[in-house]
């Protein structure tokens, strides 16, 4: 018996290890098939099942039971069953109930994207972007919180938080006390440090990165810059405490922000400590290695193209092709 | 006189202590269980009984119990859920006030067949007498000796809690309810794994409500094949009814399954008819989670035969013109109530009681409610009714528990069989501020019932 189970997500089959989420292994075949993720993080152990983008359908259980699942399920916390039929962007049903999650997560967020640190590179836009709507049926007033020190480097800012859990996942993994958690109940629960207290550890700068809107910012980056005239460099540093694996994000010869490293799917690949993410801001502190990858569908690209082309955006046309070969050719050249 | 299982001797006086209740027959099912029958048999008795659970899902308790793993050298748990906090029920906490022990007997049997050495009662925070006489039964209990180690000689050692809750809604849900007995936030655990495999401290647990516990006690009593008899189909047994709202006489009821809406409403040994003389106009037949039918639904089937008090009758013809058994919280409204404030009233309940963990539920519920307060308030647009369709439907089915669907279910069907009425709300909004009243144009009336015995 082969101890891997093959899964089949909007058509395409893959074999993946046994107890990978559906989640998992739409990421293992990659493009647009994968669900958007806004709570679960790979590296936080529990985390996921709340915010409900990622739901699918799974039109197939199993092999051994082959009916399907009643409800929408959370892709992120479903474990994948051997035969098992799922579809996410190929179902009318998954996208319309994910473009109502979506509408649920704006209809309390105040959308002030123009003063926001995170405008650029923040998961709710992009989600915004893809599922929403282009005005929101919400006619009453959005919930408002203080805004709240969590420590003298991290602001929280929690009319914009979405409740996704994860900062206080990683308040709990990198602390052994409860002190950063959920006040009170239902839409008006609050993310909170208890009576404010700071998260005191050497790796609390993390729920900056972890969070997926602007809701936990960097103070020592507030309203410096708008993320995409920033250019982000990989370096690294030889730090007694982390990896010292971090992206430098320059604006002309001066280090803005320093953050850890993300993946395709914005989540970090090692997390970083407070001294390399506040403190070590020259260029001398760290060793430049390249310049960041960036897909071409963030905004942040609009700054360093890879390639002197631009993105194709309408179909090649071999006609015209051909009458500008010259001038095309001389594109190329540069 | 309908059969009672649970309320027999509920008029007996001082039947909550251990003595009077002794002497009526109880703890018998404990000394059956313990002396004669191995946990095995005891499951397969309540297997064969055909109980279903008590608490709103209407799941086979004999089924969810032969669920539990039994992994070796794991300790199992026996939680019995009494955090009752649905609007429009009430019945665990009156057997709770008036024979604890009949909990407390159906406990130990309980536990005795699911191999728990340990068994918690989470009651809710709000129902602090009732904590104090489940204590006082359980100190009762265990000086004669049906508590502790070694119970009637038979090498079960059973140790029994009872744990207040916070008073939240949420946790009566039973995952919640687990985190909130281990000293957590009360907020649903993604499922699976289910409790059966991994519940408290992350031991195989079952959960059941008072009443399924409760009627345990009867089924191990007279046999499992017994207890099948009483009731209709596949809805075996007796069941708790809290009658409220425009009733003559509101209060808990003990009725078998199969019994009529009809007769249940208008016959002089149950709620005795509509209060002051008026006409029915709407039930709510299992507690707030569920849809609202009108009264000719509530009455009839949508083929004309009568709907009965049973867990297939009530939700004949699904949503459209069915409804759910859920906790047995029947709700009667007479022709004066507004239906547009009592889906508001439903939903401003599920707004302050969600748990805020997963978002269709945390945004949506406090959505419906606002937009629900503008209609009843005279502010409403027509735009309005459908754009609760719609919201109800983006909640439905998307959350983690199934708070999310109880809070979607009652504005769904409000509008589904009232919409003349949000719509009158719409274009009277002076009306609707004022004579808010005597709106039930659609109900037919309806004779008096004619009891069906005699």
């Amino acid at each position: 018996m082969s101890d891997k189970v093959k899964v089949t997500i909007d058509g395409i089959t893959v074999e993946v290890a046994p107890g990978t989420t559906i989640l998992n292994a739409a990421r293992q075949i990659g493009g647009d098939i994968v669900p958007p993720a806004m709570c679960y993080y790979s590296k936080l152990e529990g985390s996921g099942g709340k915010c409900r983008t990622c739901i699918v359908k799974v039109s197939k259980g199993s092999e051994k039971d082959p009916r399907p699942m009643p409800k929408l399920v959370a892709s992120c916390r479903t474990t994948v069953m051997d035969g098992m039929e799922v579809l996410n962007i190929t179902s009318p049903e998954v996208i319309e109930a994910r473009s109502g999650v979506v509408e649920m997560l704006l209809i309390n967020h105040p959308l002030d994207c123009p003063v926001c640190d995170q405008a650029g590179e923040c998961d709710l836009q992009n989600l915004g972007y893809e599922h929403g709507l282009q005005k929101t049926r919400y006619e009453f007033e959005r919930r408002t919180f203080e805004r709240i020190d969590i420590g003298d480097k991290i602001q929280l800012h929690m009319n914009r938080c979405i409740l996704c859990y994860r900062c206080v996942f990683t308040a709990d993994q990198i602390t052994n006390k409860r002190v950063h958690g959920i006040l009170n109940r239902g839409d008006h629960s609050e993310i909170s440090t208890y009576i404010q207290t700071a998260v005191d550890n050497d790796f609390s700068g993390n729920v900056i990165d972890v969070c997926p809107v602007g809701a936990l910012t960097d103070k020592t980056f507030r309203f410096k810059n708008r993320v995409w005239f920033t250019k982000p460099i990989d370096a690294h540093r030889d730090c007694p405490t982390c990896s010292g694996k971090v992206t430098l994000w320059y604006k002309g010869a001066d280090v803005l922000r320093v953050t850890a490293r993300k993946d395709v799917y914005g989540e970090v690949e090692e997390f970083i400590c407070n001294t390399c993410r506040f403190d070590k801001k020259k260029t001398a502190d760290w060793t430049i290695e390249h310049p960041t990858h960036i897909p071409d569908t963030s905004v942040i690209s609009s700054n360093h193209y890879e390639t002197l082309i631009p993105l194709p955006v309408i179909q090649e046309d071999e006609r015209l092709k051909e009458a500008n070969r010259i001038e095309l050719e001389k594109t190329t050249k540069f | 006189m309908s059969r009672k299982l649970l309320l027999e001797h509920i008029n007996v006086p001082g039947i909550h202590t251990l003595d009077v209740y002794r002497q009526k027959g109880g703890y018998r099912a404990v000394e059956k269980a313990l002396k004669t029958l191995t946990p095995d048999e005891v499951v397969e008795e309540v297997k064969k009984s055909g109980l279903r659970g008590r608490g709103g899902a209407g799941f086979p308790t004999g089924m969810k119990w032969s669920f539990l793993a039994k992994p070796e050298g794991v300790a199992r748990y026996l939680v019995c859920n009494a955090d009752e906090s649905e609007p429009g029920t009430f019945k665990d906490r009156y057997l709770m006030t008036h024979i604890p022990h009949a909990l407390i007997e159906g406990m130990i049997v309980s536990s005795f067949a699911l191999g728990a050495k340990t068994s918690f009662i989470y009651v809710r925070g709000e129902m602090m007498p009732q904590i104090r006489i489940l204590e006082k039964a359980i100190a009762e209990a265990k000086n004669a000796g049906f508590l502790g180690k070694n119970i009637l000689g038979s090498g079960y050692d059973l140790e029994l809690y009872v744990q207040p809750g916070g008073g939240a809604y949420i946790c009566g849900e039973e995952t919640a309810l687990l985190e909130s007995l281990e000293g957590k936030r009360g907020n649903p655990r993604i499922k699976p794994p289910f409790p059966a495999i991994a519940g408290l401290y992350g031991c195989p647990t079952v959960v059941n409500n008072v009443e399924s516990i409760a009627a345990v006690v009867p089924i191990i009593n007279d046999g499992g094949d017994e207890y099948a008899k009483v009731g209709i189909g596949r809805s075996t047994g007796t069941k708790l009814i809290s009658a409220s709202g425009n009733l003559v006489r509101p209060g808990v009821y003990e009725i078998e399954l199969g019994l009529p809406v009809e007769e249940f409403i208008y016959s002089d040994e149950w709620c005795g008819g509509i209060a002051n003389g008026k006409r029915l106009k709407a039930t709510v037949a299992g507690g707030s989670s569920v849809p609202v039918l009108p009264a000719n639904l509530s009455l009839k089937l949508a083929n004309g035969e009568p709907r009965l008090m049973s867990y297939e009758s009530l939700s004949e013809g699904g949503f459209a013109t069915g409804t759910m058994m859920g906790s047995g919280g029947f709700i009667a409204f007479d022709e004066d109530q507004c239906m547009v404030r009592n889906t508001w009233n439903f939903s401003r309940f599920y707004h302050h009681e969600s748990c805020g963990q997963c978002s269709p539920c945390r945004e949506g519920t406090g959505w419906m409610e606002k937009v629900l307060h503008r209609i009843e308030y005279g502010h409403g647009k027509m735009s309005d009714i459908d754009l609760l369709v719609d919201v109800s439907k983006k909640i439905e089915g998307n959350t983690i528990c199934p708070l999310g669907d109880a809070a979607a279910w009652p504005v769904a069907s409000a509008i589904r069989h009232f919409r003349d009425e949000f719509e009158w709300h719409v274009k009277n909004p002076q009306l609707s501020l004022d004579t808010n009243y005597g709106l039930a144009n659609y109900a037919e009336p309806i004779a008096k019932a004619v009891s069906t015995e005699n």
